[in-house]
Parts: C-alpha cells; sequence; structure tokens
C-alpha cells in the first residue's frame, strides 16, 4: 500500500512540471470544420499528466506539446482519425475518453442494451402474468384482498388473514 | 482540552449507537415495551453528542486551533469565518462527521414525527439506523478521526482547497449529504419490513414522504454541485461525468424509480419486492458512492485524500450493509404478495416502464465509471470511459422516458382504454410532432435531428401534462375547483406535474445549450472587441486585485449588443496565498434565455490574455429546472394525505399479520 | 426453487461488484498506470544530438544489437533525482548498458547534474523538443524501457526504478533477452 500512496504523490510531484502559457486561442484554422474537428478531439483526449482532465483543458506541458503536435497534424492535412490513430499507438486506448468499438469494448458498448433487453423480458412476462391472473379464479384470500383494495383504494394493505 | 471533547461525544454516540441498534430490536421481537420506548431517547442522544461534535470542530476552525490535525490541513486565519465553517465538511474526516450529524438528524426527525406509527415499527426503523451510524462512527473512530492533534502545534493552517472556497460549495455537500442519508430512512424502513415481515401499503405511505425529502435534497444539492462547476471551473460546462457527479446520479436516478414505485405500491400494493429492492439500492448505491470517493480505486477531480486503509474499511462496511440488507431480501422477499392485478395497459404498467429505464441508466453509470476498473482487473487492456460514451448511451434511453411520462401520468391504474389515451393524447401527440418537426425547418436548427427531437420531446411532456390537468378539472369547477383541489387532496398531483415541468424544461435547457452553445477561444489585447451571438465583448484589460487570502487578477469587460452596454463581466484569475494553484472566477452576464460567459485564461504579455467566451442559450433551465422539480417534491408532500395517514395509522397500529408467513404467500409477482 | 433464487439475483450482482472493488483495493492496481502499447513493437525511429556532444548525432539503428535500457530522465524532474542513486549502482553492476533520454531539459543543467551526482549512463540522447518522448508515449518522468538486441522494447517501468525492481523483475528479464541474443 506505501507503494501506491508514494506513487501518487511522486505522479502529483510529476505534474508541477514547468508550465507554459497554455491557450488555445493561438491554433486558427481556416477551415471552420477543422477547427472544429480540432477542438472535439482534444476534448476527447484525456491528458495523461492531470488525468482527470482534457487534452484542451490541461496546462501541463506535455498536453501542450500533444495540442502542438496534432494541430501540425491536422494543418499538414491529416484528419480526426488519424490524430486518434497516433495517440492510440503512443498511449493505448486509455487517452480516448470515447472508448473505440471493438471485441474488447463489446460488454462496455451493449452491456447497458443488453441489461435493457434483460429487463425488458422479465418486465414483460411479468405483466403477462398480472394480465393473465385475473382470468384465472381467485383464491378467498386474494379475493378478500381485492375487496380490500376496491373498496378502500387509498388506504388498501393486505387483508388480515 | 476541547477537541478531546468533540472526540469523547463521539465516543458516545457510538455507545449509544451500539445500545439503539440491538436494545429496540430485540425489544421489538420480545415485546418488551421499555425496550424498544428506549429508541427515542437514544435517538436524541446521539443527536446531542454528534451535534456536540460538530460544533467542537467548527469551533476548533474558528478559533484557528491548529493543533488538531484536520484543522492545521484544511484551516487558515486568514480564511473568512464563512469557509472556516464550511471546511469543517471541506474533506474526509469532516465531511464523514457531516455525514454521522445528518444521520443522526434524520433518525430524530424519524423520532419526531413517528408519534403514530406502531411502536415496534419505529424500534426496528430507529435501531436500523443506528446499525449505519454505528458503521460511520466506527470509520471515523477508527480510521479518519477529525479530532487527531498534533505536536509540535504549527503556526498557521495549509488552507482549505481553493475550489471550496465559494459560497455555492459551501452548501452543497451538506444538501447532497442531506440527499444521500435520506434515503437511509427509506432503507431503514424496508429492513424494518422485511425483519417484521409486514410489507404492505402503510410501509410504502410510511416511507414515501421520507424518500421524497430525501430525493428533493439530492436534486437541489446535485443542481447546486453542477451550478458550481459551470461558473468555478471555467470551462462553460454544467455536468462533466465524472466518478464523482456520477455517484450521486446514481442514487437519484433509483431514488426517482423508488418514489414512483413506492406510488404504485401505496396505491395499489403492487410491485412490493421491486420497491423494497429499490429502497435497499439507493441507499446501497449511496453508500457505494463514498466508498468510491474515499478509497483511491477511481481517478476523479474531486477525490479525497485517498487511503486505501480507508477502502478496505468501508469496503468491510459495504458488505456488511449492503450485502446483510440483499441477503434479507434473498430470505424474505418470496413471501412478499404480489399485490393488485392490472392489465397490460395501465399506469401500473408505464411506471413499471420508467422503474426499468431508470434503473438501465443507474446500471450503465455504474458500469461506466466502474468499467477502468473492471478492464483492468480482467485484464482487457486499460480504457477510458467519458462524456461521450455516457452523452451516446443518455441520448439513446432518456427520450424514451420523457414520452413514458405523458402516457404514464394520464393512464388509470388498473387498466386504462388505449382508445381513451389516444384520444387524450392525440392532440399533444400532434403538436409535439409538428413543433419537433418545425425546429428542423432552415430558419431554425436547420435539419438537426437532436434539436427536434429534444424539443419535441419537451412539447410532448407539456403538452401531455395539459391535457391531463384539463381531465382532472373537467369534473371541478373551474379555477375555483382548482384552487380547492391545491388546498385539498390533489397537491401531490400538482407536485408530480410540477415535477415533470421542470423534466420538460430541463430538456429544453440541455437541448438549447449543447446545440447552440458557442464557445470561443482568443487572444485579446486590451480594446480588442470579439463578437459572438450578436454581442460584442469589450476587453479593457486586467487589473490586480487584493482578495482577503489571494490576489487575483481581474478581467473587465463591456458587454453590449447593438451598441447598447448591457453588462459589465469582472472574471477573475485568483491565486490563493497557501495553496498556490491558480483558480478561475468566471464573470457571467445570466439572463433566462441565454448566459453570457468570461473566462480568463492566462497572460501572454504586453497586457495580452487568452481567454474564453462562451455564449450559452437557455442553460439557466438545466438549473430551474431543479428547482421546480424540488418545489414539486415539496408540494407532493404537503399533500394532505400524509397528514391524516398519520393519525390513521394510530387506529390501525396492531401488526397485521399481513403475508408475513410462507403459507399465506402467493405471490404473483 | 427458481422463485427462490431470483432474489438472490440482487446479491449475486453486489457479490460481483464487491469483487471488483476489492480487486481495487490491491497495492499493486494503479488506476493512473498506463500500460505501453509499445511493448513489442521496435523503438520508433529518432535521430538526436549526444547531451554530451551537440555535434553528434545519435539514431535507434546506432543502438541495435545489444540489450539496452532506455531511461527517460530530466533535471527539472523530482523523482529521477530520487532515483538517480539507484542507477548509479545498477551502472556500477555492469551487467546492461543505460541509455539516458534527457527530456526537455536544459544542457548546461543536465551536464552539472551528471557531474554531480554520477553518470550511470552509456550515453545521453538530448531531446529538447520531446518530440521522441512523445513517440516513445512517455507521459511522466521518469520511465525506463528495456530494448532487446533487435531494438524490439520488451518492457517499460513508469515511475522511479527501485533496487527490488532491478533485482527482481530487471535483471532476470535482461539476461534472459542476452541468452536469446
Amino acid at each position: 500500500m506505501f507503494v501506491r500512496i508514494f506513487l501518487l504523490s511522486l505522479f502529483f510531484l510529476i505534474s508541477v512540471t514547468p508550465l507554459s502559457a497554455a491557450t488555445l486561442a493561438d491554433y486558427t484554422f481556416e477551415d471552420a470544420q477543422k477547427a472544429a474537428d480540432f477542438r472535439n478531439v482534444i476534448e476527447e483526449m484525456r491528458c495523461l499528466v492531470c488525468q482527470n482532465e482534457s487534452l484542451a483543458g490541461s496546462n501541463a506541458e506535455l498536453a501542450v506539446d500533444l495540442r502542438n503536435e496534432i494541430f501540425d497534424m491536422m494543418t499538414a492535412g491529416q484528419d480526426k482519425d488519424d490524430v486518434i490513430q497516433f495517440m492510440v499507438a503512443r498511449y493505448g486506448d486509455f487517452v480516448l475518453y470515447d472508448p473505440p468499438m471493438k471485441p474488447s469494448t463489446y460488454p462496455l458498448w451493449f452491456g447497458p442494451l443488453f441489461l435493457l433487453l434483460i429487463g425488458a423480458v422479465l418486465l414483460i412476462r411479468a405483466l403477462r402474468k398480472k394480465s393473465v391472473a385475473q382470468e384465472t379464479e381467485l383464491s378467498d384470500n386474494e379475493q378478500q384482498r381485492l375487496d380490500t383494495l376496491l373498496k378502500q383504494p387509498s388506504d388498501s394493505k393486505d387483508a388480515k388473514k | 482540552m476541547i477537541p478531546e471533547i468533540g472526540h469523547y461525544a463521539l465516543i458516545l454516540a457510538l455507545s449509544l449507537a451500539i445500545i439503539q441498534a440491538i436494545v429496540p430490536l430485540a425489544g421489538s421481537y420480545t415485546n418488551t415495551h421499555s425496550w424498544m420506548a428506549l429508541s427515542r431517547p437514544l435517538v436524541w442522544g446521539q443527536l446531542l453528542f454528534l451535534t456536540l461534535s460538530t460544533a467542537v470542530l467548527a469551533n476548533a476552525f474558528l478559533a484557528n486551533d491548529f493543533s488538531v490535525i484536520y484543522v492545521a490541513q484544511h484551516g487558515n486565519t486568514k480564511l473568512p469565518d464563512l469557509y472556516k465553517i464550511s471546511a469543517v465538511w471541506g474533506a474526509h474526516e469532516g465531511s464523514l462527521l457531516l455525514w454521522a450529524f445528518l444521520l443522526a438528524a434524520w433518525s430524530a426527525a424519524i423520532a419526531l414525527f413517528s408519534r403514530n406509527l406502531p411502536l415496534p415499527v419505529v424500534a426496528r426503523v430507529l435501531s436500523v439506523m443506528g446499525m449505519i451510524s454505528i458503521g460511520f462512527l466506527l470509520f471515523l473512530l477508527l480510521t479518519s478521526n477529525p479530532f487527531d492533534r498534533t505536536f509540535p502545534v504549527p503556526f498557521e493552517g495549509r488552507e482549505l482547497n481553493p475550489m471550496l472556497q465559494d459560497p455555492g460549495l459551501a452548501i452543497h455537500p451538506p444538501l447532497l449529504y442531506m440527499g444521500y442519508v435520506g434515503f437511509s430512512v427509506a432503507f431503514a424502513f424496508s429492513i424494518a419490513a422485511l425483519l417484521g415481515g409486514k410489507l404492505d401499503a402503510s410501509w410504502a405511505r410510511w416511507s414515501r414522504p421520507w424518500t421524497t425529502v430525501a430525493w428533493v435534497f439530492l436534486t437541489v444539492g446535485i443542481a447546486l454541485g453542477s451550478w458550481w462547476a459551470y461558473y468555478e471551473l471555467g470551462w462553460g460546462g454544467w455536468w462533466f461525468w465524472d466518478p464523482v457527479e456520477n455517484a450521486s446520479l446514481m442514487p437519484w436516478l433509483i431514488g426517482t424509480a423508488l418514489m414512483h414505485s413506492l406510488a404504485v405500491t401505496e396505491k395499489r400494493g403492487a410491485f412490493k419486492s421491486w420497491t423494497v429492492l429499490l429502497a435497499l439500492f439507493a441507499f446501497s448505491l449511496s453508500l457505494l458512492g463514498t466508498f468510491l470517493v474515499r478509497s483511491g480505486v477511481l481517478t476523479s477531480v474531486h477525490s479525497f485524500a485517498s487511503d486505501p486503509e480507508r477502502g478496505v474499511f468501508i469496503l468491510a462496511f459495504l458488505l456488511i450493509a449492503i450485502g446483510g440488507s440483499l441477503l434479507l431480501y434473498a430470505w424474505r422477499a418470496p413471501y412478499i404478495s404480489g399485490g393488485g392485478r392490472f392489465d397490460l395497459i395501465s399506469r401500473e404498467t408505464f411506471l413499471l416502464g420508467n422503474n426499468l429505464l431508470l434503473s438501465v441508466l443507474a446500471g450503465l453509470i455504474l458500469l461506466g465509471t466502474l468499467a477502468p476498473l473492471i478492464y483492468d482487473a480482467m485484464e482487457w487492456g486499460k480504457i477510458s470511459v467519458g462524456f461521450p460514451w455516457f452523452n451516446k448511451m443518455f441520448v439513446l434511453l432518456t427520450p424514451f422516458l420523457a414520452l413514458l411520462m405523458g402516457v404514464g401520468s394520464i393512464s388509470r391504474w388498473k387498466h386504462t382504454d388505449a382508445s381513451f389515451l389516444v384520444k387524450q393524447l392525440k392532440v399533444a401527440f400532434i403538436i409535439s410532432m409538428v413543433f419537433g418537426l418545425l425546429t428542423l425547418l432552415p430558419m431554425f436548427s436547420g435539419g438537426n435531428l437532436m434539436v427536434g427531437l429534444g424539443m419535441g420531446l419537451a412539447m410532448w411532456v407539456v403538452t401531455s401534462h395539459l391535457v391531463n390537468v384539463k381531465e382532472r378539472l373537467k369534473h371541478k369547477a373551474g379555477f375555483n375547483g382548482f384552487l380547492r383541489d391545491l388546498s385539498g387532496g390533489g397537491r401531490s398531483y400538482y407536485g408530480m406535474i410540477l415535477a415533470h415541468m421542470g423534466v420538460a424544461m430541463f430538456i429544453v435547457g440541455v437541448t438549447m445549450v449543447s446545440n447552440y452553445g458557442i464557445e470561443q477561444d482568443i487572444r485579446m489585447s486590451p480594446g480588442d472587441t470579439a463578437d459572438i451571438a450578436g454581442y460584442e465583448f469589450k476587453f479593457e484589460g486586467v487589473s490586480e486585485f487584493p482578495g482577503p487570502n489571494y490576489n487575483a487578477h481581474r478581467g473587465r469587460f463591456l458587454i453590449s449588443k447593438d451598441g447598447k452596454q448591457i453588462a459589465i463581466l469582472l472574471p477573475e484569475k485568483r491565486t490563493y496565498f497557501v495553496q498556490t494553484r491558480p483558480m478561475t472566477e468566471a464573470g457571467i452576464d445570466w439572463g433566462l434565455t441565454r448566459d453570457l460567459y468570461v473566462s480568463l485564461g492566462e497572460s501572454l504579455g504586453g497586457g495580452d490574455w487568452s481567454m474564453r467566451l462562451y455564449y450559452k442559450p437557455y442553460i439557466r433551465w438545466i438549473w430551474i429546472a431543479a428547482i421546480f422539480m424540488g418545489l414539486g417534491g415539496l408540494l407532493a408532500i404537503s399533500d394532505r394525505r400524509y397528514r391524516t395517514a398519520r393519525k390513521r395509522a394510530s387506529s390501525t397500529s396492531t401488526l397485521a399479520a399481513g403475508s408475513s408467513t410462507p403459507a399465506a404467500a402467493e405471490s404473483h409477482s | 426453487m427458481s422463485r427462490y433464487l431470483r432474489f438472490l439475483v440482487p446479491l449475486a450482482i453486489f457479490a460481483v461488484i464487491a469483487a471488483f472493488l476489492f480487486k481495487g483495493l490491491d497495492e499493486n492496481y494503479n488506476p493512473r498506470a498506463i500500460p505501453s502499447p509499445l511493448i513489442g513493437k521496435p523503438v520508433p525511429e529518432f535521430s538526436l544530438p549526444l547531451l554530451e556532444q551537440p555535434d553528434t548525432q545519435i539514431t535507434n539503428k546506432d543502438l541495435l544489437g545489444k540489450v539496452y535500457l532506455l531511461n527517460v530522465w530530466a533535471t527539472w524532474c523530482v523523482s529521477c533525482r530520487a532515483e538517480h542513486e539507484t542507477l548509479v549502482q545498477l551502472g556500477r553492476m555492469n551487467k546492461v548498458d543505460i541509455y539516458g533520454l534527457n527530456w526537455k531539459d536544459d544542457r548546461v543543467a543536465a551536464q552539472a547534474w551528471l557531474r554531480q551526482l554520477g553518470n550511470p549512463y552509456a550515453a545521453n540522447i538530448f531531446d529538447k523538443k520531446g518530440r521522441t518522448a512523445i513517440d516513445l508515449g512517455v507521459y511522466g518522468a521518469p520511465e525506463t524501457f528495456l530494448v532487446d538486441a533487435q531494438g524490439i522494447i520488451r518492457y517499460k517501468h513508469a515511475g522511479p526504478v527501485s533496487p527490488d525492481l532491478i533485482r527482481d523483475k530487471i535483471l532476470p528479464m535482461v539476461a534472459e533477452l542476452k541468452k536469446k541474443g
């Protein structure tokens, strides 16, 4: 455990590397679409030094360097995908806030839909039972309870046995 | 000596909590009246000692007693008094103390407002509250004592994190914690009901107002946090999908599902086992959030000084609290009766649909938040899950929630004719479709489908509820009938309408600001102007400005529209004396239909500065929506039903056997 | 039976989540560590001057044919100072060559640092602009790469190397890579 605390504190030290005047103001593009792409791509990438900030938001020197690099790439005609490829080749998928779609991320991308599907199936099954139950004969106990419910809709409670 | 009094008070509170957890519960089984009756005085005693303890810590901050480590770490002589108070809950130890204090406060509220509940129920509920309290007090005393001393005594404190030196954030944690801790009441009621085997409509009726109050606090607390992030972080964003934000949103979503499910259980006796499960989950997720924030398992902006040892303790606590309650659930839930029957098309069905969607949303946040951890543990590679993923998932699922809202609230219990729904909602549907399509016209969004969807849905929520109100008032005499309804038993209904209008406002705010927000990073020299969305921002330069415990660079901007000056904005960049990191204070001209927002970047030399200028249309609606939801919740709990319910409950205070025995259980759920 | 079992589902889900959380508390789990996608890939091409001789260029090809450590360091990096003594001792063992990548540093300061604290490096590559560091996926100094004779990166450690790490991990890997040639 000590090791980890130590490491974390070291990372903190690393982040205190010299800051340079960081501003996005100096990145200008002729093409408005390119400018928007640039903005998007650096917002959707994680700064590797202060990992809670995006590349767009970080003032860490590495972030500034990477922004410059990406700016150069994009002004040289490369597009968003080229930039993503460039970054992933060096830092891995970790750098992407938007996880790529690939077999290992299927659980992430389809998990929620799978969850919804299971829930929907269970829901429909429960609803079927509920609506079919009405057609079956009620036990005395149930009939009594139903009566209570119908009589006092706002104060319904289970009937005593 | 004084800090030790705070420490002893904690130990005394723990002792009382232990008695509270055991004696009244035992009394409820042995039917020993005196043991059960002990629960209330014990709760008051706990509140007394925890108030004392909190007051002692606040006093230590106000008195600059740096011999207390926690005060030395987060206090400072130059800190304004307001922030000396908020520093009490500004970091790990003190915020846990706040948790424990609020838990005692909620327990006391139960003791106070439960005069008409059957004593065994009160005894069990308060015992469960006592058990939770034991967990938190042990955590405080064993791993995170805020009263620990240090020697030699430092001359000056290291000061509160500058990010937290803000009036908004001073009250954000108490509100949020009121929500988290508030869900412990619904949790305790559920556990008590599972223990006692009496899970019926009256259980739902008792739990309902408590859940709603907690939900109101959580709603407002989250909104306040979002608002704070907006003006303090300098990025113009209002939600970042940070793990800590996610930790608060999960209980909110489940809490919302719980409120709706409780309505069904109260009115129709249905979904009981599901409602209990939601009550258990709402509080479990609050606890889980605490774990995630404080254990260092996830990287987050807000993370408290994380410490794996504390992580181990909280995990053990989670295992006992959540694991134990789910075990109890697995044991008892099979004997819960199914309750009333209903048709495929009925309000019950739509509310179940709402529950499903809200639960899936909470589940996907949990998945996204834990995914980096899961992927690492499974050795599937290291990934980050950020806002693009969450946004996509939410945009995919939430529209169905809005659709269901309109249909569900107008449906009848048990059975609704499809033809009735069609007849009622036809007009609302057509209006919404047309409205949504209109926004796609070139002069509006020019084919932006997200705008069409958002505006159409907002219109749908509004119109379908208008139809709903009209239908309700049909049989009441006009406006006077409305007033009578409002003063009588209709408040929970109008509360629902109000809260749902909040949802519509929220949809409008989010749609507008995410599609029409403009941001510009720009370098400006004094005298420069920039034009955004027809507003002219004139930069007049930056001057130095001393604060009580910081130095600020303050920029001055004149904002004008059509040549007429409308505002002066003074964004700041502050450097705090002790914690030297720079902080931004955005300059904002707010309005109902748009915010103009300036955030100071860096000095580029020669009087030049980099800045971010934003135009944020309708962003206020997002937070106003939360106020609507909160007011809706408050209106709902002021309903006459809950006042009379208390009286009525006392007359039926015998412990109904209900469906507590396996033999009686003929579950249809 | 299934009627009873399904009420155990919530507990089972919680158990799975708790297992992951428990794993997250493991001291070997560091949420901030970024595994390098360059493991098993060749050292990126570079041609940079040496720290000590500004006129002499060194390229990745010059380093082919031997197993070596590539250590990223800088004088502004606090934890590099903490690590340095360990590297000096490793250098004295003569078991593996250490090359330094002096990252975004001041040439004079870096040379003074080596004179003062000892120089364990066979040579120091001077990466003033940090472009090669980007190609290496460096995100914070110090970082250490282990490269085989074919110029393939076999291992990377982020953060200061400890004597334990050298003894238990790096030297055994070096011996194995050397055996393979």
